[in-house]
């Protein structure tokens, strides 16, 4: 940082005021909420229903999270969807990104701008919703199959360009180097490119990664089966059908007599769901800083 | 170029083309194939004859989208929010960069930008959980503080003129992190002479920020905004399903095309109306960037997108 000492201490003290005061509130106000989440879902239910959700529980209660652990089936399984789809797509994503990368990023390749332009178009102009939804559902028969969670968010062009734009920094001696040596091209890509591409690697599997986690919409469109739903997709339902997924959690024996603490619930589904994204981003976030900051760099 | 020219390539090119071919298929099938699927916009569409063999219609998909009165509503609604967000956001965003990059303090640094990056992780379902805890009517929490202080009750959810306040502001909360450290990282490559001979000159911090590091700062803004206008017809359907989902009396505030298109397909099943709205969506958004790109290559070679 420039740290200017002869800039006027009035004024610099003056800006450090303003600047220490909004950064403070923007903070406070993006964390806020995780607090109230939080301290709502450790309320005693009775309590929410008279006073509200409230910033510290008044009546503490973790009878929520127990009944969330007691029935904990559907929950489990769809945290084995969720993690299934994100290790599969995230793997087989950042491969063909890759892939598809180092192809419209060799120099000597003739038809490079040809392609990359076939990639790029479909950013400017598409089909819509219905007839791609038409195509997954009517014509590859995806409807509740995990491909129709895993192929949406599989390759991305915007991705496949920021992979791109990190390789044609990849001086090109090495690949003549290599090519001399009598390697091929999927040689040179497996052995040289990608073992020196790995920031953009981690960059764009995180980014592929937290699309995946975070994935509803493709469940919302293709999944009614509820061994296939995704976290996000549960969480979306329980938040939206209380009563349909009471049921689905105990299990259709079960007698549902108990009264289910329904707002405490709600509140503590969504720490579950959210739970592990909250414990690793502070760790990730730096992964993703420096590639914003590539991506940044050339747009 | 001749046959065996091309022949040629083909063979040469092999390994390439067999690794490209992935990708291409990919787009090919879900970017391409759904393209031709715009017939459907001027088709009847029935499960029998599928795409192909549904019966033609003519335009009436299209005149009953425009005379449902919802065609102007939900494209007026996209493009206002989008020019808002595209505002609020980009200003919000480079003043915090601003601030992140002169206020001292590494740990208050650290904090503060670790803190605001954490809604850009977090899932639309669970912004969708966290606008219900603080807005809805008995038990929010905006609620209950209102009653605390001894004012009467809102009732958030049914009151469309709230809305437009309230999505700028969950959006600008959600990007907030991630647009800053786009900023941050076009701040730190302002060549730091710059800065040197701004002092030289007597300016004070106000007059460097907005004589130095603004003024850097036109290429990102101008990038950020350009790739943002091509977006300017197309809504993030997940802000607005979670946080409104289907309720119909928010609908004059806060319907987007996307709500509009999916709800004619999922919940309505009217095929062709949705259709004919995403052909006019796609249709806008590609004029659009079209024209910006034109105009800013006529003002700036090096700045278009292509």
């Amino acid at each position: 940082m420039s740290k200017s000492s002869g800039i006027k201490q009035t004024d610099r003290q003056l800006f450090a005021v303003i600047g220490y005061t909004i950064l403070a509130i923007l903070a406070c106000l993006c964390i806020i909420p995780f607090i109230l989440i939080l301290s709502s879902s450790l309320t005693e239910e009775s309590s929410i229903v008279v006073k509200g959700f409230q910033f510290f529980p008044s009546e503490f209660s973790l009878e929520a999270y127990q009944i969330l652990f007691k029935y904990p089936d559907q929950m489990l399984k769809a945290y084995t969807v969720t993690i299934l789809v994100t290790a599969v797509g995230t793997a087989l994503g950042l491969l063909l990104t890759a892939m598809t990368a180092y192809c419209i990023s060799r120099r000597d390749f003739k038809w490079r701008n040809h392609f990359s332009f076939f990639f790029f178009f479909t950013t400017l102009f598409n089909g819509g919703l219905v007839p791609w939804y038409l195509l997954m559902v009517n014509y590859l028969h995806l409807k509740d199959t995990p491909l129709a969670l895993i192929l949406p968010l599989l390759l991305n062009v915007f991705y496949i360009i920021v992979m791109k734009s990190f390789m044609s920094a990849i001086p090109e001696a090495i690949t003549e180097s290599a090519k001399i040596d009598g390697a091929g091209d999927f040689l040179i890509f497996i052995r040289l490119i990608l073992p020196l591409s790995k920031p953009a690697l981690a960059t764009i599997g995180l980014f592929l990664a937290l699309g995946y986690w975070n994935d509803w919409y493709n469940a919302l469109l293709f999944i009614s089966d509820q061994n296939l739903m995704p976290l996000q997709y549960y969480l979306y339902k329980m938040l939206g059908n209380m009563d349909g997924m009471r049921k689905a959690m105990m299990g259709s024996g079960a007698v549902v007599t108990t009264i289910i603490p329904t707002e405490g619930l709600k509140m503590a589904m969504t720490i579950v769901a959210s739970g592990p994204i909250l414990i690793a981003y502070p760790f990730v976030q730096k992964y993703f800083v420096q590639g914003l900051t590539i991506g940044a760099v050339k747009g | 170029m001749n046959l065996h020219q091309f022949w040629n390539d083909l063979v040469r090119y092999r390994i390439i083309l067999l690794m490209l071919a992935p990708g291409v298929i990919f787009f090919l099938l879900f970017a391409y194939v759904p393209m031709v699927g715009i017939i459907l916009a001027f088709k009847h569409y029935d499960y029998a004859g599928g795409v192909f063999g549904s019966p033609w219609n003519g335009l009436a998909n299209i005149r009953f989208f425009f005379e449902s009165g919802d065609a102007w509503r939900v494209t007026r609604n996209t493009a206002l929010y989008n020019i808002a967000f595209i505002i609020v956001n980009n200003l919000l965003q480079m003043f915090t960069a601003i601030f992140l990059f002169e206020v001292g303090g590494k740990w208050f640094r650290k904090i503060t930008q670790t803190i605001m990056f954490l809604p850009y992780f977090i899932s639309w379902v669970v912004v969708g959980a966290i606008a219900y805890n603080l807005l809805n009517t008995d038990i929010g929490t905006v609620n209950a503080l209102l009653k605390g202080l001894g004012m009467e009750p809102v009732d958030i959810y049914n009151t469309p003129a709230y809305w437009p306040y309230i999505l700028v502001f969950v959006s600008a909360w959600k990007m907030l992190g991630y647009g800053t450290v786009m900023y941050l990282a076009a701040i730190t490559s302002i060549d730091t002479e710059m800065y040197e001979a701004a002092e030289i000159d007597g300016a004070n911090i106000f007059q460097r920020m907005l004589r130095v590091t603004i003024p850097n700062l036109y290429p990102t803004i101008i990038i950020l905004t350009l790739l943002a206008v091509g977006n300017i017809f197309r809504g993030d359907f997940g802000m607005f399903y979670n946080l409104i989902g289907n309720n119909g009396v928010l609908f004059s505030t806060t319907d987007v095309i996307d709500t509009f298109v999916f709800r004619s397909l999922i919940t309505t099943n009217e095929i062709g109306m949705s259709a004919a709205a995403g052909v006019y969506q796609s249709i806008l958004g590609f004029t659009t960037i079209m024209v910006v790109n034109y105009a800013v290559r006529k003002y700036d070679k090096d700045r278009a997108l292509f």
